[in-house]
């Protein structure tokens, strides 16, 4: 017990890592994937924009990344994430995989969250001649926050999930604790605990999601 | 107001066309109810969403307030959109803003000062009867209040026509009524055009002036309500207005007055306004030798002018009848023959 008692500043260190590197890519991630989520929506056909160029584009691009597993995916662009931030290790060289890896996938939820807002709204308000970029930002993305809050509750799992494989980058974090302690020192203690916070923090991530999306549903 | 001449419009389907109107015109004037009605898949809706382009028609002219919508640009249109409210069977609410701030919206967008804006929807939801529900949400209120809402976003505008896709077709009759004699009412506080789709033909009778009866994406038979009503000529027209009045004769009693010989009719009678004041059958039978049986009776009123529809049995000697129906149709609006009717008409 002791042991563990001295182990406790080193889980404090990963999951700070952790957190940072879900923290960092589900920003960048999000400032991405929900752009490429409302394109993907309105240039569908008979949509606010219709054009089959940028959305079968759009939508080949972003079935190819997310038909990756994670690691597959971070190995196979390491060029790429050298190019961006200089390494292909460590924490930043984890967090461009992330985000590659999670763009689309927010994008996709989105598309679906997006999607579920009644076509009838959206043409309510083309029919009082709102312009189509009022009909995005303040009848699409607003009606669908529920959706949208859903969407991100599940991204940001899904990163906690992949970060936990970028530790075979040595990128740390509770992901690299568990590889380093539990994996070749085959530490059973260890690794339980590691699993114990993997498995609160995403119930704590998906509740308070849930919560919000249900709050947001309320007022509606 | 609204000039729709020869309207086609298509859809491909996979690699087929669906023609969806086959050339249709209207003329609505300013300040008028017009109703167009027809079966499911007629076309109503998609002439509808031409008045103000929601549907591009493949050819044919939209003028609407003297403009040509079809030689807009995409601003211009917005802007002339703006004067041309609109209201659907299922509401199409924002479903995450309270009353309030569904009539709002529309006018945060198009930048009206927050006071006036204030002062606006609290006019607008006093006149739907809404004022006290001005933060309910959406989810909270019946069918009826949130067609009420619809209406009231629709005029926040100031539009100078209203568009109303089966506006009533998901309400009780009822509500139905209340909604309609709003509809009424703000006809008339704006002289208000009015275009109304629908397939009940209560609606019809209830507020419009006008009536077209679609078919197949043409339109097949319009006029105003009281001549249609009078003198239906289409059997589609026909069938819509046995809604109102269910004069068909059973044709087993059809049948057995044709039997009792060839100077046996079946009349249907149509008087309007005053005529429903005079006693013309009580002279029919005092000036001709035949008797006269009356088999149904409707009187309604449309618009404020009577009009009634008689079914009447007509027999006695061939040139008695004969003189009689002559007399008839000299006294009433419409007489049809409604036996014998392929030598008649
Ligand atoms: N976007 C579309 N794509 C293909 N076909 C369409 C489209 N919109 C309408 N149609 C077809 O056009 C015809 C007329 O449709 P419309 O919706 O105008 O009928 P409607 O009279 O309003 O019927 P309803 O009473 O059911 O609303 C139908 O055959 C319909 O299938
Ligand atoms: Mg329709």
């Amino acid at each position: 017990m002791d042991r563990l008692t001295e182990m406790i500043p080193v889980f404090g260190q990963s999951l700070q890592e952790t957190v940072i590197m879900v923290g960092i890519s589900l920003f960048i991630a999000t400032i991405i994937g929900i752009p490429l989520g409302i394109l993907i929506v309105i240039t569908q056909g008979n949509h606010l924009f219709p054009n089959k160029v940028i959305y079968h584009t759009l939508n080949t691009l972003i079935n190819i990344v997310r038909s990756l597993p994670f690691i597959i995916l971070m190995v196979a662009i390491i060029p790429f994430t050298e190019l961006v931030v200089g390494t292909s290790i460590g924490i930043e060289g984890a967090i461009v995989p992330l985000i590659v890896y999670t763009a689309p996938y927010i994008a996709r939820l989105m598309e679906t969250a997006l999607l579920d807002v009644d076509r009838g709204v959206i043409e309510a308000y083309r029919a009082m001649g709102a312009s189509r970029l009022q009909i995005i930002t303040r009848i699409m993305l607003r009606e669908a926050r529920p959706g949208i809050v859903l969407c991100l509750t599940i991204a940001t799992i899904g990163l906690i999930g992949a970060t936990a494989m970028a530790g075979a980058v040595g990128a740390g974090g509770l992901g690299d604790l568990a590889l380093r302690y539990g994996y070749q020192q085959w530490d059973i203690e260890v690794m339980i605990i590691t699993v114990i916070i993997l498995v609160v923090l995403v119930q704590v991530i998906q509740s308070l999601g849930n919560w919000a999306a249900r709050k947001l549903k309320k007022s509606a | 107001m609204i000039q729709l001449t020869d309207i086609h419009k298509s859809y491909k389907v996979g690699n087929k066309q669906v023609e969806a109107l086959k050339g249709v015109s209207l003329n609505v004037e300013k300040g008028q109810i017009y109703g167009v009605i027809g079966f499911s898949g007629a076309g109503k809706s998609t002439l509808l969403r031409t008045i103000n382009l929601l549907e591009k028609p493949t050819s044919g002219s939209v003028i609407v307030n003297g403009q040509d919508m079809l030689s807009l640009k995409e601003k211009e249109l917005r802007q002339a959109r703006k004067k041309i409210g609109i209201i659907f069977q299922h509401f199409n609410l924002l479903s995450s803003y309270n009353v309030f701030d569904n009539v709002a919206e529309i006018l945060r967008m198009n930048r009206v000062p927050k006071d006036v804006i204030k002062q606006k929807v609290e006019d607008l939801l006093r006149l739907v009867g809404l004022a006290d529900k001005a933060n309910a949400y959406p989810s909270q209120l019946s069918g009826g209040q949130k067609q009420r809402v619809g209406i009231a976003r629709a005029l926040a505008t100031d539009p100078e026509i209203l568009l109303c896709d089966e506006a009533t077709s998901a309400l009780d009759p009822q509500t139905t009524e209340s909604i309609l004699e709003l509809l009424l009412d703000i006809n008339k506080k704006f002289s208000l055009t009015i275009v109304l789709i629908t397939h009940e033909m209560q609606v019809i009778k209830k507020i419009c002036d006008h009536v077209a009866i679609m078919e197949n994406g043409h339109v097949i038979e319009q006029g105003s309500v009281l001549d249609v009503f009078s003198n239906p000529q289409q059997p589609t027209t026909r069938n819509f207005i046995k809604t109102i009045f269910d004069d068909e004769v059973p044709a087993e009693i059809l049948a057995r007055i044709k039997k009792t010989g060839p100077s046996a009719n079946i009349l249907r009678v149509a008087f309007r306004g005053d005529a429903a004041l005079d006693p013309v059958l009580g002279t029919l039978s005092a000036r001709f030798p035949v008797s006269t049986n009356l088999l149904y009776g409707s009187i309604t009123s449309i618009k404020g002018t009577a009009l009634g529809i008689l079914l009447l049995h007509i027999s006695g000697e061939q040139q008695a009848v004969q003189d009689g129906i002559a007399f008839l149709r000299q006294s009433v609006y419409n007489v049809e023959i409604v036996t014998r009717e392929e030598v008649t008409r």
